[in-house]
Protein backbone atom coordinates (compact mmCIF):
# COMPACT_ATOMS: atom_id res chain seq x y z
CA UNK A 1 0.00 0.00 0.00
CA UNK A 2 1.19 3.90 -0.82
CA UNK A 3 0.81 5.98 1.96
CA UNK A 4 0.93 9.65 1.41
CA UNK A 5 2.40 12.21 3.70
CA UNK A 6 1.81 15.82 3.43
CA UNK A 7 4.70 18.30 4.50
CA UNK A 8 4.52 21.75 5.49
CA UNK A 9 6.89 24.42 6.79
CA UNK A 10 6.65 23.84 10.63
CA UNK A 11 5.11 19.93 10.14
CA UNK A 12 7.52 17.94 13.04
CA UNK A 13 6.21 14.33 12.87
CA UNK A 14 6.11 12.98 9.03
CA UNK A 15 8.89 11.39 9.64
CA UNK A 16 7.79 9.47 12.68
CA UNK A 17 4.42 9.06 10.95
CA UNK A 18 6.54 7.76 7.77
CA UNK A 19 8.32 5.52 10.71
CA UNK A 20 5.44 4.03 11.83
CA UNK A 21 3.94 2.93 8.47
CA UNK A 22 7.31 1.11 7.28
CA UNK A 23 7.75 -0.61 10.56
CA UNK A 24 4.10 -1.99 9.31
CA UNK A 25 5.46 -2.95 5.86
CA UNK A 26 3.73 -0.23 3.78
CA UNK A 27 5.20 2.47 1.38
CA UNK A 28 5.15 6.06 2.46
CA UNK A 29 6.25 8.86 0.28
CA UNK A 30 6.45 12.77 2.04
CA UNK A 31 4.71 15.36 -0.83
CA UNK A 32 5.86 19.50 -0.22
CA UNK A 33 2.99 21.49 0.18
CA UNK A 34 3.72 23.14 -2.81
CA UNK A 35 2.34 20.06 -4.62
CA UNK A 36 -0.79 20.48 -6.83
CA UNK A 37 -1.56 16.67 -6.61
CA UNK A 38 -1.34 13.43 -4.91
CA UNK A 39 0.38 10.70 -6.35
CA UNK A 40 -2.23 8.69 -8.38
CA UNK A 41 -1.42 5.35 -6.32
CA UNK A 42 -2.25 6.39 -3.24
CA UNK A 43 -4.04 4.31 -0.66
CA UNK A 44 -4.59 7.06 2.20
CA UNK A 45 -3.35 10.31 2.99
CA UNK A 46 -2.32 11.27 6.62
CA UNK A 47 -1.56 14.76 7.34
CA UNK A 48 0.81 14.65 10.81
CA UNK A 49 1.33 16.58 13.36
CA UNK A 50 3.34 19.72 14.26
CA UNK A 51 3.33 23.85 13.68
CA UNK A 52 2.53 24.05 10.54
CA UNK A 53 3.45 27.67 9.58
CA UNK A 54 4.66 28.35 13.00
CA UNK A 55 0.89 28.22 14.02
CA UNK A 56 0.11 31.74 13.15
CA UNK A 57 -2.98 33.15 13.52
CA UNK A 58 -4.80 29.79 14.29
CA UNK A 59 -3.13 26.09 14.08
CA UNK A 60 -3.89 25.06 10.58
CA UNK A 61 -5.43 28.61 9.11
CA UNK A 62 -2.53 28.90 6.71
CA UNK A 63 -1.66 25.28 5.79
CA UNK A 64 -5.72 25.24 4.59
CA UNK A 65 -4.47 27.04 1.76
CA UNK A 66 -1.66 25.56 0.62
CA UNK A 67 -2.03 23.93 -3.17
CA UNK A 68 -1.60 20.43 -1.87
CA UNK A 69 -4.41 20.75 0.75
CA UNK A 70 -6.47 21.35 -2.65
CA UNK A 71 -5.33 18.05 -3.62
CA UNK A 72 -5.80 16.01 -0.35
CA UNK A 73 -10.24 17.74 -0.36
CA UNK A 74 -10.47 16.82 -4.12
CA UNK A 75 -8.99 13.18 -3.04
CA UNK A 76 -11.43 13.33 -0.45
CA UNK A 77 -14.07 14.24 -1.85
CA UNK A 78 -13.59 10.94 -4.46
CA UNK A 79 -14.13 8.83 -1.28
CA UNK A 80 -10.33 8.59 -0.61
CA UNK A 81 -9.07 8.07 2.87
CA UNK A 82 -7.59 10.85 4.61
CA UNK A 83 -6.44 10.85 8.28
CA UNK A 84 -5.56 14.21 10.16
CA UNK A 85 -3.33 13.23 13.50
CA UNK A 86 -3.06 16.78 16.26
CA UNK A 87 -1.73 19.61 13.82
CA UNK A 88 -3.30 17.34 10.69
CA UNK A 89 -6.62 17.21 12.87
CA UNK A 90 -6.64 21.31 13.17
CA UNK A 91 -5.61 21.59 9.98
CA UNK A 92 -8.84 19.04 8.40
CA UNK A 93 -11.30 21.16 10.75
CA UNK A 94 -9.78 24.71 9.32
CA UNK A 95 -10.18 23.37 6.01
CA UNK A 96 -14.08 22.56 7.09
CA UNK A 97 -13.16 18.57 5.78
CA UNK A 98 -14.19 17.95 9.46
CA UNK A 99 -16.93 19.69 11.94
CA UNK A 100 -16.11 21.89 14.48
CA UNK A 101 -12.84 23.84 15.60
CA UNK A 102 -10.23 23.89 18.18
CA UNK A 103 -9.56 26.21 21.25
CA UNK A 104 -6.51 26.83 23.70
CA UNK A 105 -6.63 23.70 26.07
CA UNK A 106 -8.93 24.77 29.10
CA UNK A 107 -5.89 25.51 31.27
CA UNK A 108 -3.41 27.01 28.83
CA UNK A 109 -0.78 24.35 28.69
CA UNK A 110 1.01 22.18 26.39
CA UNK A 111 0.15 19.08 27.73
CA UNK A 112 2.50 16.09 26.36
CA UNK A 113 2.04 12.73 28.20
CA UNK A 114 0.25 8.82 27.77
CA UNK A 115 -3.75 9.30 28.00
CA UNK A 116 -6.05 6.88 27.43
CA UNK A 117 -8.62 6.65 25.14
CA UNK A 118 -12.15 5.03 25.26
CA UNK A 119 -13.15 3.80 21.43
CA UNK A 120 -16.52 4.99 20.78
CA UNK A 121 -17.32 3.49 17.75
CA UNK A 122 -15.24 1.02 15.77
CA UNK A 123 -17.44 0.58 13.23
CA UNK A 124 -15.40 2.85 10.43
CA UNK A 125 -12.51 1.91 8.54
CA UNK A 126 -10.06 3.74 10.84
CA UNK A 127 -11.19 1.98 14.40
CA UNK A 128 -12.26 -1.63 12.97
CA UNK A 129 -9.41 -2.96 14.28
CA UNK A 130 -9.98 -1.95 18.06
CA UNK A 131 -13.60 -2.89 19.89
CA UNK A 132 -16.16 -0.27 20.85
CA UNK A 133 -15.54 0.32 24.63
CA UNK A 134 -11.68 -0.29 23.97
CA UNK A 135 -9.39 1.09 26.44
CA UNK A 136 -6.24 2.42 24.44
CA UNK A 137 -2.95 3.99 25.66
CA UNK A 138 -1.62 6.71 22.74
CA UNK A 139 0.68 9.95 23.89
CA UNK A 140 -1.10 13.37 23.17
CA UNK A 141 1.25 16.03 22.52
CA UNK A 142 -0.65 19.76 22.28
CA UNK A 143 -1.69 23.13 23.34
CA UNK A 144 -4.90 23.73 21.25
CA UNK A 145 -6.77 20.29 21.45
CA UNK A 146 -10.04 21.90 22.86
CA UNK A 147 -12.77 20.23 20.59
CA UNK A 148 -15.43 22.99 20.13
CA UNK A 149 -18.89 22.13 18.02
CA UNK A 150 -22.12 24.09 18.59
CA UNK A 151 -25.31 21.95 19.84
CA UNK A 152 -26.66 20.77 17.29
CA UNK A 153 -23.44 19.81 15.34
CA UNK A 154 -22.62 17.81 18.06
CA UNK A 155 -26.40 16.50 18.33
CA UNK A 156 -25.06 15.26 14.42
CA UNK A 157 -22.02 14.04 15.50
CA UNK A 158 -23.86 11.48 17.74
CA UNK A 159 -26.89 10.85 15.32
CA UNK A 160 -24.52 9.67 12.84
CA UNK A 161 -21.60 8.12 14.96
CA UNK A 162 -18.95 10.60 14.14
CA UNK A 163 -17.95 10.51 17.84
CA UNK A 164 -14.82 8.00 17.31
CA UNK A 165 -12.63 8.56 21.05
CA UNK A 166 -13.14 10.46 23.77
CA UNK A 167 -10.42 11.02 26.44
CA UNK A 168 -10.68 8.61 30.10
CA UNK A 169 -8.83 7.35 32.57
CA UNK A 170 -7.55 3.65 32.60
CA UNK A 171 -10.88 2.44 34.09
CA UNK A 172 -12.77 4.23 30.97
CA UNK A 173 -14.46 7.17 33.17
CA UNK A 174 -13.66 10.58 31.27
CA UNK A 175 -10.97 12.63 31.73
CA UNK A 176 -10.10 15.10 30.13
CA UNK A 177 -6.86 17.01 29.56
CA UNK A 178 -7.86 19.88 27.51
CA UNK A 179 -11.21 21.03 28.07
CA UNK A 180 -12.87 19.47 25.11
CA UNK A 181 -16.47 18.97 24.54
CA UNK A 182 -17.75 15.78 25.73
CA UNK A 183 -14.20 14.65 26.52
CA UNK A 184 -13.69 14.11 22.45
CA UNK A 185 -10.47 13.26 21.36
CA UNK A 186 -11.39 12.46 17.72
CA UNK A 187 -14.04 12.10 15.10
CA UNK A 188 -14.72 11.05 11.68
CA UNK A 189 -16.80 13.18 8.42
CA UNK A 190 -20.43 11.71 7.34
CA UNK A 191 -18.74 9.80 4.89
CA UNK A 192 -16.77 7.98 7.20
CA UNK A 193 -13.68 8.63 4.98
CA UNK A 194 -11.85 11.63 6.86
CA UNK A 195 -10.83 11.21 10.12
CA UNK A 196 -9.37 13.46 13.03
CA UNK A 197 -7.52 12.98 16.17
CA UNK A 198 -5.40 15.17 18.51
CA UNK A 199 -3.63 11.77 20.14
CA UNK A 200 -0.21 10.47 18.03
CA UNK A 201 -0.99 6.75 17.14
CA UNK A 202 2.24 6.82 15.42
CA UNK A 203 4.61 7.36 18.79
CA UNK A 204 2.54 4.04 20.32
CA UNK A 205 4.03 1.26 17.54
CA UNK A 206 6.39 -0.56 19.95
CA UNK A 207 5.73 -1.27 23.57
CA UNK A 208 9.07 0.18 24.67
CA UNK A 209 8.10 3.30 24.39
CA UNK A 210 5.13 2.99 26.67
CA UNK A 211 2.64 1.21 24.19
CA UNK A 212 1.92 -0.35 20.98
CA UNK A 213 -1.86 0.19 20.86
CA UNK A 214 -1.55 2.78 17.85
CA UNK A 215 -0.40 -0.22 15.81
CA UNK A 216 -4.21 -1.57 15.79
CA UNK A 217 -5.22 2.01 15.08
CA UNK A 218 -3.09 2.88 11.85
CA UNK A 219 -3.44 -0.79 10.68
CA UNK A 220 -6.92 -0.35 10.23
CA UNK A 221 -6.28 1.64 7.12
CA UNK A 222 -4.03 -1.25 5.71
CA UNK A 223 -5.31 -4.04 3.64
CA UNK B 1 -6.81 53.18 4.62
CA UNK B 2 -6.73 50.98 7.18
CA UNK B 3 -8.39 48.37 9.01
CA UNK B 4 -8.57 47.35 12.25
CA UNK B 5 -10.18 43.87 12.88
CA UNK B 6 -10.87 42.69 15.59
CA UNK B 7 -11.63 38.98 16.52
CA UNK B 8 -12.80 37.14 19.54
CA UNK B 9 -14.01 34.10 20.84
CA UNK B 10 -18.00 34.02 20.15
CA UNK B 11 -20.10 34.28 23.13
CA UNK B 12 -21.43 31.28 24.61
CA UNK B 13 -17.72 29.81 23.99
CA UNK B 14 -15.53 29.32 27.04
CA UNK B 15 -12.46 31.88 26.68
CA UNK B 16 -9.86 29.85 28.30
CA UNK B 17 -7.62 33.16 28.33
CA UNK B 18 -10.07 35.40 29.34
CA UNK B 19 -10.78 33.65 32.16
CA UNK B 20 -7.01 32.95 33.36
CA UNK B 21 -6.52 36.74 32.74
CA UNK B 22 -9.53 37.41 34.72
CA UNK B 23 -8.70 34.73 37.76
CA UNK B 24 -5.10 36.85 37.89
CA UNK B 25 -6.84 40.04 38.30
CA UNK B 26 -9.08 39.00 40.73
CA UNK B 27 -6.08 37.25 42.36
CA UNK B 28 -4.35 41.02 42.21
CA UNK B 29 -6.82 42.83 43.94
CA UNK B 30 -8.82 43.98 41.19
CA UNK B 31 -11.84 42.95 42.40
CA UNK B 32 -14.76 44.95 40.10
CA UNK B 33 -13.70 42.71 37.09
CA UNK B 34 -17.16 40.84 35.75
CA UNK B 35 -15.63 38.61 32.90
CA UNK B 36 -13.03 39.07 30.44
CA UNK B 37 -12.55 38.12 26.80
CA UNK B 38 -9.30 37.93 25.15
CA UNK B 39 -8.83 38.24 21.61
CA UNK B 40 -6.83 39.53 18.71
CA UNK B 41 -6.31 42.78 16.67
CA UNK B 42 -4.59 42.80 13.00
CA UNK B 43 -4.09 46.13 11.54
CA UNK B 44 -4.14 46.26 7.28
CA UNK B 45 -2.51 48.75 5.78
CA UNK B 46 -4.65 48.80 2.37
CA UNK B 47 -5.36 50.26 -1.12
CA UNK B 48 -9.23 51.19 -1.51
CA UNK B 49 -11.33 53.57 -3.69
CA UNK B 50 -13.60 53.98 -0.82
CA UNK B 51 -14.38 52.99 2.59
CA UNK B 52 -17.44 51.10 1.60
CA UNK B 53 -15.55 49.36 -0.84
CA UNK B 54 -12.20 48.31 1.86
CA UNK B 55 -14.83 47.44 4.39
CA UNK B 56 -16.24 45.11 2.20
CA UNK B 57 -13.42 43.78 1.04
CA UNK B 58 -11.87 43.02 4.58
CA UNK B 59 -14.82 41.44 5.20
CA UNK B 60 -14.42 38.65 2.68
CA UNK B 61 -11.19 38.45 3.91
CA UNK B 62 -12.09 38.27 7.75
CA UNK B 63 -14.94 35.18 6.59
CA UNK B 64 -11.74 33.36 4.00
CA UNK B 65 -9.27 33.68 6.84
CA UNK B 66 -8.49 36.11 9.13
CA UNK B 67 -11.52 34.56 11.66
CA UNK B 68 -12.61 31.14 12.18
CA UNK B 69 -16.40 31.80 12.25
CA UNK B 70 -17.57 28.11 13.29
CA UNK B 71 -16.42 29.81 16.92
CA UNK B 72 -15.06 33.65 16.41
CA UNK B 73 -16.89 36.53 15.76
CA UNK B 74 -15.41 39.51 14.23
CA UNK B 75 -15.66 43.38 13.62
CA UNK B 76 -13.80 45.91 11.15
CA UNK B 77 -13.04 49.27 12.01
CA UNK B 78 -11.76 51.43 8.36
CA UNK B 79 -9.61 54.57 9.35
CA UNK B 80 -8.72 56.79 6.38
Amino acid sequence: MRIVIPQFPGTNCEFDTRYAFEHLGHDVQIVWHEDETVPADTDLIVVPGGFSYGDYLRSGAIARFSPIMKAIKAYADNGGYVLGICNGFQILLESHMLPGAMKRNENLHFVSKHQYLKVENSNNRFLRKCKTGEILNIPIAHAEGNYFIEKEGLARLYDNGQVLLTYCDENGNPDNPNGSVDNIAGICNEKRNVFGLMPHPERAIETVLGSNDGVRMLEGFLS
Amino acid sequence: MKAIVNVYLKEGVLDPQGKAVHHALGALGFSSVENVRVGKQIVLDLKAESMHEAEKEVEKMCETLLANTVIEDYSIEIVQ
